[in-house]
């Protein structure tokens, strides 16, 4: 067994809208003068940290706990999932 | 007859609830601690608004896996009335009683306010004492309240008269104004706003007979009379 650390990224899907992530582009980012960022999407962070024999177990089981509990509601949200 | 008020941590519109069922309508009602388990001689359940488990991860996810919510299932697929109001229409929404999800306000803040509805379905077992298209003046205090459902649940609720209560106006992003949706049965309806904010004079500057008619609906559903 070894000990891995495991993000999970919550966010919004494609076609749902993002209030955070807009109001932080156009009322705190363009208005400081950072024209080149076109895009801001806000994100939830879980980090896991899990005990399991090897990285795509661990994935597994994060990605299935995720799933089962809802962690994210996948009729507005998806998640990336990151072994580390 | 017996109304059952679940109780969260983190709920706090439970005892407005109480309140209203007890002092301004006269029947019975019993809290539950969201641990116990249900009787099944109830009449009606009622999840009540608050802030359950403090909206952590988002709002009312924890508390749809409470040990109460396998009785709520049980007894709402026995055709029981139940109602949940803000948290506790979320709740119902994250245990998958009711379909669609409610999303941060688009203004991304918490709205005390009052609006007003308009009844869009008077079959269900809450809005039976309704008129279609009637107004109901009535308060919300949420900051994750915008209704969304994707097309395809969009779809299912127009086919099955599931949407119940429409905003008046274009308040806080929600799907089609959508404030309140059903299960396919009309058993179990969850809203936005506070009916138990607003049956009482003392408290509602407009006019509280039509928010009383979503308790009256209940009462007319199981043979209480007034």
């Amino acid at each position: 067994m070894s000990t891995y650390t495991v993000h999970v990224t919550i966010e919004n899907k494609p076609g749902i809208n993002d209030p955070e992530g807009e109001t932080i582009l156009n009322d705190l980012v363009l208005k400081g003068n950072y024209s080149s960022v076109t895009k801001i999407r806000s994100a939830k962070m879980l980090k896991f940290t899990i005990k399991e024999k090897d990285k795509k177990s661990a994935e597994k089981k994060v990605r299935k706990l995720c799933d089962e509990l809802r962690i994210y509601n996948p009729m507005v949200s998806q998640i990336t999932v990151d072994v580390f | 007859m017996k109304v059952g008020v679940i109780v969260f941590p983190g709920s706090n519109c439970d005892r407005d609830m109480y309140h209203v069922l007890t002092d301004v309508f006269k029947v019975d009602a019993q809290y539950f601690w969201h641990e116990k388990k249900l009787p099944s001689n109830l009449d009606a359940i009622i999840l009540p608004g608050g802030f359950s488990y403090g909206d952590r991860l988002r709002a009312g996810v924890i508390a749809a896996h409470s040990p109460v919510i396998s009785d709520v299932k049980r007894l709402a697929s026995r055709g029981m009335p139940v109602l949940g109001v803000c948290n506790g229409f979320q709740i119902l929404v994250e245990a998958g009683l009711l379909p669609g999800v409610l999303l941060k306000n688009t203004s991304l803040g918490f709205m005390c306010k009052w609006t007003h509805l308009i009844v869009e379905n008077n079959k269900t077992l809450f809005t039976n004492r309704l008129k279609i298209g009637q107004k109901i003046p009535i308060p919300i205090a949420n900051g994750e309240g915008r209704y969304y459902a994707d097309e395809q649940t969009l779809a299912e609720l127009k086919k099955n008269n599931q949407i119940v209560f429409r905003y008046g106006e274009e308040i806080n992003g929600s799907t089609m104004r959508i404030a309140g949706v059903c299960n396919k049965e009309g058993n179990v309806v969850g809203m936005m706003p506070h009916p138990e904010r607003a049956v009482e004079p003392q408290i509602n500057p407009i006019d509280c007979k039509p928010a009383s008619l979503i308790f009256e609906s209940l009462f007319n559903t199981i043979g209480v009379t007034h």
